[in-house]
Parts: structure tokens; C-alpha cells; sequence
């Protein structure tokens, strides 16, 4: 995921060639943890209930350390929090704009100091690979603060000439206590997508950050005390979704709630946020995103990016091409080169910059992983490479691929997030069409072909948020990413990004 | 706090130089700490340091800014930039002409070729740049105030806290638009996809005025760098210097050689030679309305360039009976005297109503006969010279012209006996709309106070002018407000308020006081190109 802006110095990214490693400081590999406690009212909390869970090394299944558990009742002290931070007249909401838009500026400017700092502690908790956090995930990090930055005094209302005697004009204001639940697989990065849109918008937030991955999102809570952002705008709570998450979702006094995860847990928040006082509901959810290539499209480079759309960060990303849909005429040689592709990919410690594949986040993940494997090879497709643990310790896997693949079978249907790559075989476009629509999901999409007309006839018809073209992965700030139908409710990036942190006021006044 | 880079500017040819240093250092600490006062005092010491400024060596602030590099005048001619508050010279700077602005245009082009650095990079680099520059100048905002007020006469706490703010800001907002400037795609009929792509126009000429010489610069830098177009901008020959210290900080922040081009110059010549040069694709003026016509003469003899203009203003300023009275005195007193009145949005026509119009004329005498008037570097003056002996002969012509046709000068109306080119704040009361001092932009500490009975005259003579650029309404009746707001023919109405710009709102001029708007997101489409793409498809869908 997430090639784009650095296509320039590291034009692939998964590749990283030796030269470039001499611009990648070296890593410590044992970076210190600074933090591990609950960030609320710009000051460190034990949990109330002093529980504590561990976070583990996935490389090694080693326990890093130990973090502070939060659950329902630090939810309501870091509610609070943000509810007194948002209260009329706080410094937050007499800030001018631009200075909030100041403060985010310079937030991204702190990141860029201890990038190497933040991409070593990434890489220890995640588990992807060193090279990838310092070149892909704390630039976009980076660049996503200083773009949200910028809107923060440009999120403008309109005045509207409205019939009779009336002046009418609206103001875009913060929705107010914002709920953000995020992800293990891009910690940085993904906190940073929540982060920018609303505090642009002025809104303060309550986010818990995955268990599997808290550490990175607790340094940049120091950072955020660091540049000067008031006190409760912004509150972190390391815990788990069935305690801690669940009590945002279901917070009288939290008045939105954005999350980003499994489509499963996004049918719980809505859920919640129904029975509860109706906030307003983001969600970015899972996909089986197909990946179409057509005959005429340039095979080295679709066999590529065919490669990278699935197994780039261990093929845990919520966007990952796991259903690849190549027209018959070229399936074998598409197949066979894929397969070679693969059994070239490097998995083993994240942090030898050779490497481009690390393990998986956890054991829980691991296991559900090799589990789609053997449903694969039960329901009658074709194991072509891999399928099996990569090493005897850490939650390591081969690269797998498996040809033949039909639409029904489960590893076709259901999200793996794992290195295991599908590959079908279609002969007319109308038929790709229908069956790259026939999912729940409607996330991602590309379509790899040399034809214009094609391009757009197939891009036009698929249901998705995003349609890559001749490409995949190709993220920037600037553009708005978020789902059709299960994967989703609302758009993350770009100006898109801020309609979900605003409520409009629409003021009409009487003129005589 | 770059001292290397600081004492590059400043030379060190006197021991005096490093009290300013320190200065220099401790007044923008509490500047930053918000500890107004202290920095006040500090100012107030600066002050008595500052014998030492004439000593100044301004190294490489007198050249030709091209293609990152300082070069002569290809004439080898020079003029002097001199001090207002004494009328001393403050040095000589290098005069670009024609020749100049080929060779700044030459660059320009080259910048702006196609697979050039500047055409193939990440517009949110541009924006990087430009946030980049904003830093530079609050890095040096001290050093920077100083020359400003140096070379304006303006009152340095003005130029610290108001122009290099505004500066900063500017180039902060325009920074963060980079990479914000949207094209659409566009349902359009039959089977066909059309988008837009909003691209740079190209090379852009700039003419900066001397009033405010580096706020002015930020309004034109910011929206064209924004967008993408490389720039040969010309500073007022009063006020050369902050902007071509800004030229040293664009090399620094990193912006490609040829992207932006400084000359500083006369109008007739370089000014000229910008307006018509066919290689120019745009250019911006903000000046008089008189060379405002020039500038768009020589557009139309030239290639057609897009014009957008600044130009001048007579602002009217209304006054009603329930208004809050002392703040609608004291803001129309610094509607008018701010920046010694050398601001395009003067409000220089106070229309007061009827019942409150002797008791408005008493305070703001009393007001005016309070301002005091002196050395910019005091801390306790609020108002400085005129910029040049031209512009003070011109103020006094028509304070005379006022007196000579009937006008009551309540006070003020001569040049105090000092040296430098000072005018005292003068008042006219009894103000009739068909007197010079009602119609011309006077530019100076000028201040006519007008009576009006109802709402529907004071909006005919109000609008009643060449001009459109700004306009006040003070009263607490929200439909009287809005009423007259709508009603008046300006590109600003402030609303119990005055100069209230900032760098988020448009700003520019019905009628005669301009063409197009500065700031805000509007700010960019004077810089942009808009392309349409449209590509026939087959299979259309919704």
C-alpha cells in the first residue's frame, strides 16, 4: 500500500535497492519505549482498574512490553476530557484556524525529526519491515499532517441566496467529542488519517488505538503535548474493542465515531452508536478487492503490481488485490510468472533492509490465516506456491498462491489478510464486471490494460471507492479513499475527509 | 535563530551592531511569548541602538535578483532608496530596465519549460517551499521589521506586528493551498468524459506598491508560487529592500533558480517593459488607478496577458446614530490615519448621521491632535513620515486644495517643522461630496467627515464615485448592516470594523479600483489556466 509519493526515490518500494539503503539511517533494533500509559488531558494515567496487557514483538512472539488497559471507565475520564476542551470559550474553540492548522504543522515537523525513532518502534510492534515504515509510512504520516494542516483555514461555509427577505449563509462547524477506533495494520499512519481531518475541524478526540500495535500512537501523543495542542484535545486510549472501544461506541456524550477495521466489528458500532445517543458513524471496513488484467496490458508490469497489490505489508491491508482476474488468453503465462515472482519474495527480519516481507501481526492472525489456506486447498484450488509457516518462530508465512481459483469458494469470498494470493480466470469483459461486483465488499478495484476504452468502461462499472489504473496502492493525501457497500460508510483523504468531522449550521436572518 | 545567515545582511562594520543582535534576539523571544510590553521596551532600547543603522552595510540587498543569483544592471545605472523619517540616503540600489526584465523573463520561461524542476514537481513540495519561506521570515521578522520600517518610515512596532504577521500568514495560507487546487470532472451530455485541470497561466509579472512592501509581495508570491507559475516581480523604487532580502530567502528555502525574479526599477521603464513583454503570460499591478490603466493599455497592445488590479480607493466609512461611539471614533480614526494614510482602503469619506455629527467631529479632532507623530523606531509613535518628499507635497496640495474650497480644517494641515517628510494628522469637517478631498485618494493623514440624513442618500453618495474598494457601515440594527452592505459598491464591507483583511477573505475593488481579487481561495484563479479534457468514451454509465 501507500507507494505513491515516494515512487521517486524508491521506485519500488518492496525492492529496495542497495544504493537506497544508504539514505535509510541504520535502525536500533531495540528502540526504547518511552510511553505506555493512557494519554488523557495532555498527562500520562495508569488504567483506573491498573490492568495492564502486554504487546509482543510479532518477529519473535516476545513480549515488548507491558501497556496500560484501558476500558470503560478511562473512556469517561478521557471523555470528559474532551468534552471540557470543547466547551465554548476553551482556548481550542477561541484558536484562530490557522493556528490549529499551525499546530498540525508543526506536529508533522516533529514526526519528520524522530522519523527513524518512530519507524524503528513501528517495525518492533507491527512487525513490517523497517525499510517500508521509514520510507512509506512515516513520510505519509508526514505529508497527511501538512496536508490537513493546510485545510484548516480553508474549510469554508457558503452564503446562499435563498427566497424572501433573507440573509442565509452557513458555517462548517466541529461536530464536537470525536470517537476514533483504528487499526493494527498502519498504526502511524492510520491515527494520522484520523488525526488531521478533525483537528482541522477543530473537533477534540477520544481514540483507542489497537492493542496489538499501541506504542508508535503513544509517542505521537507526547508529540502532540510537545507542539502545544491544548490540553483534552486529544485523548489516547490503548485497550481492547470489546471493553474500551465498545465504551466509545456507545458514549452518550461522544458525538461521532470513526473506525477503521473488520466489516464484522463495523456492524457492531453502528449498532451501538444506535442504541446510544445516534453519533454520527465513519466507517472503513474490509474488501476483496478484485484486480483485473486484461490481455493487452503490459505482463511484466500487471504481473508487478499484481504481486505488490497483495502481499504489500504481509497482504494486511483492507485494500489489497486478493482476487486477481486475468483473461484467459494470458492466465498460464500470468500465472507462472506470478508464481516465480513470488518465490522471490523475501520474508525474515524486518528490519535486514532486504527484506520484504515480515510476519503477521499476531498469532490470532497467523492461525485464521493458515486456516484460509487449507480451505483453499480443501474447496479444490490450486496451491501453486507456499502455504505454510515461514520460520519456526514469529508468526512468519510463505507467500502462497493458488491458480484456478473459483468465485465460490471461501478463499474468493472472505477477506484473508494474509500473503495469499487468488488468481481467476475471466474471457469477456462484461463477464469480469460481474463477477469482480458479485461481493459484499466494494472497496478497491484496478484494471491493468493498454486500452483506453477499456479502461474506462470496466473503471466506470465496478463498485468500489477506489479504481487503480495500471496501477495499485497508489495513495495520496489529496485523493479520498473509503468504500462502497460493506467496506464502508463515508471518505477518508482529501477535501471528502473533512465532511465527516463537520456539521453544517445553515443562519438565515430576517431583512426588512 | 540563524545568526550566520543573520549576519550576512547586517554587516559588522560597527560594534553597534551587536546590541542589535541582541535586541534583535530577546524581541522576537517575546514576541513569540506574547509579552507585548517587554517587547515594547525592548523596542524602546532598539531605538537608541539604532544610531547605528545608517552604518548598515546592506550587502547584497542592492542587486538584481535572477535566476537565484545577484547580477548588475545590465545599464550599470543605480538609484538611491533613501530614509523618510530623515530624507537621508540609505543607500544605492542597482536599476533594471528593459534589458533587465529580458534577461529576468529569459529565466522565467526556462523555469517554466515544460519538464523543468519546477513544472515536474509535487505541488505539495510547492506548498513545502513556500511553508518553508513563511519560516524564513518569522526567522528573521526583527531584522526584517527594522529594514521595512527603515525604508518606509513606518513605525516599527506596525512593521513587527502587522506586516511581518501578515507576511507570514500569507505565505503560511497560500502554502497550504498547493496542493488543494481542484479540477472537476463533469457530466457532460452524450457519450463523452470531460475533466478540468487547473494549471499555472506561466510567467507572471508582478508590480508591488511601496506602502506595504513586503505584505504586498506575500499577496502576489503566495497564490502564483501556490499555483505553479514562475514570477518577475518588480518593488516599488521608494521600497526596494525587504523584497529583495525575501529574494535571498527564496534561494534559501530552495525554490529553483528562475522561478522567482526580483528587479527592482522605475515604472515607466521596467514596470513598462513587464507590462507589454510578449514572453509575459499574466501580470498583477497593485498601484494607482492611473498606471492601473497603463498596465492594461500595454496588455492589450502587447499579447493579451491577463490583468488583475489593485488600484486605488476613497473609501467610505458610515457612521450611524446608534453605532457604538467610541468604537466607531477610534476605528474610523485608524480607518483613515493607519500606516499614515497610505492604504488603498482608507476610509477617506466618514459619512456620520445627522444627530451625531458635531460630537463625532469634536472626538475625532480630539483624536487626531492625540496621535503622535515621530521617529518610527519610538515605540510610542503611531505615525511615521510620508514615503517620499513627492508623496508629502502631494498630501499638503491637497489639504490646501480642501481649504481653498470651502472645507473647515479642524486640525492639523502643515508638515511639521522636523526633518523627514511628515504631515500632521489633519481633520476637515464640513466636507461637501463634490470637493477634491471627498473625490481624490489623497494618501495621507487625511481625514473628511461628511453629514447625512437617510439611509437610501448615504448610499447614493457613497457609491457615487470611480471607485470601489472597501466601505464600512457602524451600527449596533443587524438590518441596517445588512442593508447598506448589500447595497454598497465594494469589494470589502466591514461591518463595525475597519481593515479588518485577512489572508483567508477575498480582496480587490469594484469599478475603477481594480479587476479581480487577492487572498483567499478565489486569490487562485487569477493564477491559473483552466483546461478542459474531454475524451470520447463508449458505454457511458452514471
Amino acid at each position: 500500500m501507500l507507494r505513491t509519493v515516494f515512487s521517486r526515490p524508491f521506485p519500488q518500494v518492496f525492492r529496495i535497492s542497495a544504493c537506497q539503503h544508504s539514505t535509510i539511517p541504520a535502525p536500533n533494533v531495540h528502540p526504547d519505549v518511552h510511553y505506555n500509559k493512557i494519554f488523557i488531558n495532555n498527562e500520562w494515567h495508569d488504567a483506573v482498574s491498573k490492568k495492564k496487557f502486554p504487546t509482543i514483538n510479532p518477529a519473535t512472539g516476545e513480549v515488548i512490553c507491558h501497556v496500560a488497559e484501558g476500558d470503560k471507565a478511562d473512556v469517561e475520564k478521557a471523555v470528559k476530557a474532551a468534552k471540557d476542551a470543547f466547551k465554548l470559550g476553551s482556548p481550542w474553540r477561541r484558536m484562530d484556524a490557522s493556528h490549529r492548522g499551525l499546530l498540525l504543522s508543526r506536529l508533522a515537523d516533529c514526526i519528520e525529526r524522530d522519523a527513524a525513532y518512530l519507524a524503528e518502534l513501528e517495525t518492533l510492534d507491527n512487525g513490517k519491515p523497517y525499510a517500508v515504515s521509514y520510507t512509506v509510512d512515516v513520510p505519509m504520516v508526514v505529508k497527511c499532517l501538512r496536508y490537513y494542516a493546510g485545510w484548516a483555514d480553508k474549510w469554508e461555509g457558503k452564503t446562499i441566496p435563498i427566497d424572501g427577505d433573507y440573509f442565509c449563509y452557513t458555517r462548517h462547524e466541529p461536530i464536537g467529542v470525536c470517537g476514533q477506533i483504528i487499526p493494527w495494520n498502519f498504526p502511524l499512519l492510520m491515527q494520522a488519517w484520523k488525526l488531521g481531518p478533525v483537528l482541522a475541524t477543530g473537533n477534540t478526540v477520544v481514540m483507542k488505538v489497537a492493542e496489538q500495535t499501541p506504542l508508535t500512537a503513544l509517542y505521537v501523543a507526547s508529540l502532540i503535548k510537545e507542539v502545544g495542542f491544548p490540553a483534552g484535545v486529544v485523548n489516547i486510549v490503548p485497550g481492547m474493542g470489546p471493553t474500551a472501544g465498545a465504551a466509545i461506541a456507545s458514549h452518550m456524550d461522544v458525538d461521532k465515531v470513526a473506525f477503521t477495521g473488520s466489516t464484522e466489528v463495523g456492524h457492531l458500532i453502528m449498532k451501538a452508536s444506535s442504541t446510544s445517543n445516534l453519533k454520527k458513524v465513519t466507517l472503513e471496513l474490509g474488501g476483496k478487492s478484485p484486480n483485473i488484467v486484461l490481455s493487452d496490458a503490459n505482463m511484466e508490469e500487471a504481473v508487478e503490481q499484481s504481486h505488490f497489490a497483495l502481499f504489500f505489508n504481509q497482504g494486511q491491508c483492507c485494500c489489497a488485490g486478493s482476487r486477481t482476474y486475468v483473461q484467459e488468453s494470458i492466465y498460464d503465462e500470468f500465472v507462472e510468472r506470478s508464481v516465480e515472482r513470488a518465490k522471490k519474495r523475501i520474508v525474515g527480519d524486518p528490519f535486514n533492509f532486504n527484506t520484504e516481507q515480515g510476519p503477521q501481526v499476531d498469532e490470532e492472525q497467523f492461525q485464521k490465516i493458515l486456516g484460509y489456506i487449507s480451505s483453499g486447498k480443501r474447496e479444490g484450488a490450486k496451491l501453486m506456491c507456499g502455504g505454510g509457516p515461514a520460520a519456526d518462530r514469529g508468526y512468519f508465512i510463505q507467500p502462497t498462491i493458488f491458480g484456478d481459483v473459483k468465485d465460490d469458494m471461501t478463499i474468493a469470498r472472505e477477506e484473508i489478510f494474509g500473503p495469499v494470493m487468488q488468481i481467476l480466470k475471466f474471457k469477456s469483459l462484461e463477464e469480469v464486471i460481474e463477477r469482480a461486483n458479485d461481493s459484499k465488499y466494494g472497496l478497491a478495484a484496478a484494471v491493468f490494460t493498454k486500452n483506453i476504452d477499456k479502461a474506462h468502461y470496466i473503471s466506470n462499472g465496478l463498485r468500489a471507492g477506489t479504481v487503480w489504473i495500471n496501477c495499485y496502492d497508489v495513495f495520496g493525501v489529496q485523493a479520498p479513499f473509503g468504500g462502497y457497500k460493506a467496506s464502508g460508510i463515508g471518505r477518508e483523504l482529501g477535501e471528502y475527509g473533512l465532511d465527516n468531522y463537520t456539521e453544517v449550521k445553515t443562519m438565515p436572518s430576517r431583512l426588512s | 535563530m540563524n545568526w550566520q545567515r543573520f549576519s550576512f545582511c547586517l554587516c559588522t562594520a560597527s560594534s553597534g551592531c551587536f546590541v542589535y543582535k541582541i535586541i534583535h534576539f530577546l524581541a522576537t523571544y517575546c514576541c513569540k511569548q506574547n509579552l507585548v510590553v517587554t517587547a515594547w521596551r525592548l523596542v524602546f532600547i532598539l531605538n537608541s541602538s539604532l544610531k547605528v543603522l545608517p552604518a548598515l552595510c546592506l550587502k547584497k540587498l542592492h542587486y538584481i535578483f535572477i535566476n537565484n543569483e545577484w547580477h548588475d544592471s545590465v545599464s550599470g545605472k543605480v538609484f538611491s532608496t533613501y530614509n523618510p523619517a530623515t530624507g537621508e540616503k540609505i543607500c544605492d540600489v542597482q536599476e533594471a530596465d528593459k534589458a533587465d526584465v529580458d534577461k529576468a523573463v529569459q529565466a522565467a520561461r526556462l523555469a517554466f519549460s515544460l519538464g523543468s524542476v519546477w513544472r515536474k514537481m509535487d505541488a505539495s513540495e510547492r506548498g513545502r517551499l513556500l511553508f518553508k519561506l513563511a519560516n524564513l521570515v518569522e526567522r528573521d521578522s526583527a531584522y526584517l521589521a527594522t529594514l521595512e520600517s527603515l525604508d518606509t518610515g513606518k513605525p516599527f512596532l506596525s512593521s513587527f506586528f502587522v506586516d511581518l504577521q501578515g507576511t507570514i500568514k500569507t505565505f503560511r495560507y497560500f502554502a497550504g493551498w498547493a496542493d488543494k487546487i481542484h479540477g472537476s470532472t463533469i457530466p457532460t451530455d452524450g457519450e463523452y468524459f470531460t475533466l478540468t485541470r487547473h494549471e499555472p497561466i506561466g510567467v507572471c509579472g508582478q508590480i508591488v506598491p511601496w506602502n506595504f512592501p513586503l505584505v504586498m509581495t506575500a499577496w502576489k508570491l503566495g497564490p502564483a508560487l501556490s499555483c505553479g507559475n514562475t514570477v518577475v516581480l518588480k518593488p516599488a523604487e521608494q521600497t526596494p529592500l525587504t523584497c529583495l532580502y525575501i529574494g535571498a530567502l527564496i534561494k534559501e528555502a530552495g525554490f529553483p533558480p528562475g522561478v522567482v525574479n526580483i528587479l527592482p526599477g522605475y515604472g515607466p521603464t521596467a514596470g513598462a517593459a513587464i507590462a507589454s513583454h510578449m514572453g509575459i503570460d499574466k501580470v498583477a499591478f497593485t498601484g494607482s488607478t492611473e498606471v492601473g490603466k497603463l498596465i492594461q493599455e500595454a496588455a492589450g497592445k502587447s499579447n493579451l496577458k491577463r490583468v488583475t488590479l489593485e488600484l486605488g480607493g476613497k473609501n467610505p466609512n458610515i457612521i450611524f446614530a446608534d453605532a457604538d461611539f467610541e468604537l466607531a471614533v477610534e476605528q474610523a480614526h485608524q480607518g483613515v490615519f493607519f500606516n499614515s494614510g497610505q492604504c488603498c482602503t482608507a476610509g477617506s469619506r466618514i459619512f456620520v448621521e445627522e444627530p451625531i455629527y458635531e460630537e463625532f467631529v469634536r472626538r475625532s479632532v480630539e483624536r487626531a491632535q492625540r496621535r503622535t507623530v515621530g521617529n518610527p523606531f519610538d515605540p510610542t509613535t503611531e505615525q511615521g513620515p510620508q514615503v517620499s518628499a513627492e508623496q508629502q507635497s502631494r498630501v499638503l496640495e491637497l489639504i490646501q486644495s480642501g481649504i481653498t474650497e470651502g472645507a473647515k480644517l479642524e486640525c492639523g494641515g502643515k508638515a511639521p517643522p522636523s526633518k523627514g517628510f511628515f504631515v500632521e494628522p489633519t481633520v476637515f469637517s464640513d466636507v461637501q461630496d463634490h470637493m477634491r478631498i471627498a473625490k481624490e485618494e489623497i494618501f495621507g493623514p487625511v481625514q473628511q467627515i461628511m453629514k447625512f440624513k437617510t439611509i437610501e442618500e448615504v448610499i447614493e453618495r457613497a457609491n457615487n464615485t470611480e471607485y470601489g474598494l472597501a466601505a464600512a457601515v457602524f451600527t449596533t440594527d443587524l438590518n441596517k448592516a445588512m442593508n447598506v452592505s448589500a447595497a454598497l459598491q465594494a469589494g470589502t464591507v466591514w461591518i463595525n470594523c475597519y481593515n479588518a483583511l485577512s489572508c483567508q477573505c477575498p480582496f480587490g475593488g469594484f469599478k475603477m479600483s481594480g479587476n479581480g481579487r487577492e487572498l483567499g481561495e478565489i486569490g487562485l484563479k487569477e493564477y491559473t489556466e483552466v483546461k478542459t479534457i474531454t475524451m470520447k468514451m463508449s458505454g457511458k454509465k452514471s
